[in-house]
């Protein structure tokens, strides 16, 4: 376990800035403390200090996980953004997408949402931005990147993809064993 | 976590509509019985009336040729056939309208009634022949008073003859009655059930009994068990009883010698056989609400949108609900994959409930997986302070991981280690659950492999690891804070691992056993065959599935009164 270094820092955020833009800052500095980034074994943690001070104690090697895990890197050196941080970064959002039920379905099952089953997008999502991706009953269900910028999206037919698939809370059934 | 085992919507019960039974059919009218035919009118009634007026003059005119004494004996024939409906065999001799049989049948065989007849009287034949008997009785003194007429002899002793023959009938029936009493009496106190001897026993290993036979046989042995001085075989003692019982049970639910054995010390007959058919039958599927994302009235109506069929679990706990059945897999759901329940046991809350976490404090899970009581914790903490989850198996801690991300858990440390060696790496925690890993003697009903594969020495072996488990947990609790609880639970109902467990940690800590403040639950035991335990073992709390409906369970909540060992009083000793 060791603190995140300078270029891992800038890929981690990187990521996350993409989905709520200069919110970071609030996901770092909280009122119920402050919180950190920790690496151990490839896998990035978001963890109170408080926690993080105990957790010192546990062995390295038997020390599975702490706090929350936002993502990993991939041994070329990538940072990946895991369905786990959903539940960090959807409150901050700036770009949101909601799905129709039937949409839902496909979505949790890992692919790209279509336009047809768009209930509605925010306003002035741009292109390649992150998007988090909600049900009708305003439940976040994961996340990816927007296709196309809300204008684009307004003229296209039903069948193009509006949303690229990254994360959905499916995937705790689907790679419970590979999530972490 | 049970979201691979088969939700579908449950079988339908009863017999279905098909199978709806026919209504009896209806009779034409002209076969219905002549006593359901139409009520005569009242203009009908009066002509009948009329007719009878008529006749019964008739007969007084020729009464008055008769001599007085027979006219007497018509006009008790008369007010006999109002109340009974029996031509009797003594009518043959007047000029009524009926006539009797002449020939020998004459004292048995009756003429056939007459529909109209019914609107004299109601009574079924069955009863007019009891009537006809005491009609005859009360006839007989004014027979006797025309002893010199030849006619009226021959019809007393005629009546005479009948009396005779329905006495002894009425004797015989009366015998054998008695006879069948009786019978019935050695039936139910002494010949009743009769040990198979040896050498049936013999045979039936070379030809087993049918499984109705040997489940006839459960129940008989049970009857004996239950008046055993009254019941019992004289020559048979209660061992005998005891073993074949034993024996029985075991071949009818297939379960092995020893478990049964150790289940028979632990139950009485009747309730072993209550537990052992309850584990027949699979726990109702119970969800918790996670507090952290969602109220349960909410996901209650949520789900009931989908077409799941739910209730609250009862009185006693605020986030459970029990699903009857359901039209989409429980484990599948939106709402279960953003975290908004967790599948668990009814009796996996009890030990969350009974250590009773607050917030702001340092809990441990000793043995957390797969993370259902570990998210429980993490959920009443709101969390806040620190939650370390600790399980041996790395495999199974994946499990607890992802549920604790799903239900949206963020102070939880994960770690796998042996729980034993937990005090190397931290102690100081205000409270501490010790979920031992135990027989499972209590989730039969989940895993049918535990009736076949325990023995003496698996129960042990638990038993050592049990104890060594619980004696880390408690010197992973810090006894000068506030809280400073331990609770130990199993999913086992053998006090073995249970009570056996607890008395061990008393004797070398110092600990006390408090009120685990659960409503309900059979206390503790006492004591166990030739153990003694604490006085304070009643506050523990035992759960069984055929008194609470859910799995077999055992918990207790232990108080940390001082540290260091009880017995060498080394650093920490003072009480």
């Amino acid at each position: 376990m060791r603190p995140l270094t300078d270029d891992e820092t800038k890929a981690v955020l990187g990521k996350v800035d993409k989905f709520i833009g200069s919110s970071v800052k609030l996901l770092v500095d909280r009122e119920d403390g402050t919180y950190c980034f920790r690496i151990q074994k490839d896998r990035v943690f978001y963890i109170s200090e408080k926690v993080l001070k105990v957790a010192c104690n546990v062995p390295r090697a038997q020390l599975l996980m702490m706090g929350v895990c936002f993502g990993k890197f991939t041994k070329t050196g990538k940072f990946r953004l895991q369905v786990t941080a959903l539940d960090q970064i959807a409150p901050y959002a700036k770009a949101k997408i909601w799905l129709k039920p039937s949409a839902e379905q496909q979505f949790l099952y890992g692919h790209n949402v279509l336009k047809g089953g768009v209930s509605r997008l925010s306003e002035n999502v741009e292109k390649y931005q992150g998007i988090i991706v909600y049900n009708m009953n305003d439940v976040p269900i994961g996340f990816g990147v927007a296709a196309k910028s809300t204008q684009e999206c307004r003229n296209a037919d039903p069948m193009t993809i509006v949303v690229f698939h990254q994360a959905d809370v499916g995937e705790y059934l689907r790679c419970e064993d590979s999530l972490l | 976590m049970g979201r691979k085992a088969k939700y579908d919507e449950k079988q339908k019960k009863g017999k279905g509509r098909k199978s709806r039974v026919q209504p009896a059919p209806q009779l034409p009218k002209q076969l219905k019985a002549k006593e359901d035919a139409k009520k005569l009118s009242r203009n009908q009634v009066k002509r009948l009336k009329k007719r009878q007026l008529k006749s019964s003059s008739k007969t007084d005119q020729a009464k008055q040729k008769r001599s007085p004494e027979e006219a007497n004996s018509i006009d008790d024939r008369e007010d006999g056939a109002q109340s009974s409906d029996d031509a009797s065999g003594m009518d043959f001799e007047n000029d009524s309208p009926r006539k009797g049989f002449t020939d020998e049948n004459d004292s048995w065989l009756k003429p056939k009634q007459t529909s109209k007849r019914a609107l004299f009287d109601d009574d079924a034949d069955d009863d007019g022949v009891m009537d006809d008997d005491f009609d005859e009785d009360s006839r007989d003194p004014g027979s006797e008073a025309s002893l010199e007429d030849e006619g009226t002899m021959r019809i007393e002793k005629q009546s005479k003859k009948i009396l005779e023959r329905r006495r002894e009938d009425k004797e015989l029936e009366e015998d054998e009655l008695r006879d069948q009493a009786d019978e019935q009496q050695k039936q139910k106190f002494s010949d009743y059930f009769r040990l198979p001897s040896e050498s049936e026993l013999e045979n039936e290993k070379e030809v087993p009994l049918s499984v109705q036979a040997v489940h006839q046989r459960i129940k008989d042995i049970l009857h004996v068990l239950a008046d055993f001085s009254k019941r019992k075989e004289a020559s048979r003692c209660r061992q005998d009883y005891v073993r074949q019982l034993i024996l029985d049970l075991c071949s009818y639910y297939s379960y092995n010698a020893f478990l049964m054995e150790r289940l028979f010390y632990l139950f009485s007959p009747t309730e072993l056989s209550e537990y052992l058919e309850a584990n027949q039958v699979p726990r109702p599927l119970t969800i918790r609400t996670n507090t952290l994302k969602t109220r349960r009235r909410e996901l209650a109506q949520a789900l009931l949108n989908r077409g799941v069929n739910l209730d609250p679990i009862g009185e006693w706990s605020k986030v459970g609900l029990v699903i009857y059945n359901s039209q989409v897999p429980i484990g599948a759901t939106p709402e279960y994959l953003s975290g908004h329940y967790m599948l668990q046991g009814a009796a996996s809350m009890l030990p969350v409930m009974a250590l009773d976490p607050k917030e702001n404090e340092k809990i441990l899970d000793l043995c957390a997986a797969p993370g259902g009581k570990t998210s429980h914790i993490g959920a009443l903490m709101k969390n806040t302070g620190v939650l370390f989850a600790n399980d041996s198996q790395p495999d199974r801690c994946k499990a607890v991981i992802a549920n604790l991300h799903r239900l949206g858990v963020t102070n939880a440390v994960v770690s796998t280690m042996d729980g034993r060696k937990f005090t190397k790496v931290m102690t100081g925690f205000d409270r501490v659950l010790v979920d031992a890993p135990c027989s499972g003697s209590g989730v039969v009903s989940k895993d049918e492999h535990v009736k076949t594969s325990k023995d003496e020495k698996d129960i042990l072996r638990c038993s050592h690891l049990q104890k060594e488990l619980l004696l880390a947990a408690i010197d992973c609790v810090d006894s000068n804070s506030s809280a400073g609880f331990v609770v130990y639970s199993t999913c086992s109902v053998l006090p073995e691992e249970n009570e056996c467990v607890i008395d061990y940690a008393l004797k070398h800590r110092h600990v006390e056993i408090v009120d685990s403040s659960l409503k309900f639950g059979r206390e503790g035991l006492p004591r166990y065959r030739e153990h003694r335990f604490n006085p304070n073992m009643n506050l523990a709390r035992r759960f069984y599935p055929h008194t609470h409906n859910m799995e077999g369970f055992f918990v207790c909540k232990l108080k940390k009164l001082a540290n260091g060992n009880a017995n060498n009083d080394g650093k920490g000793g003072e009480k």
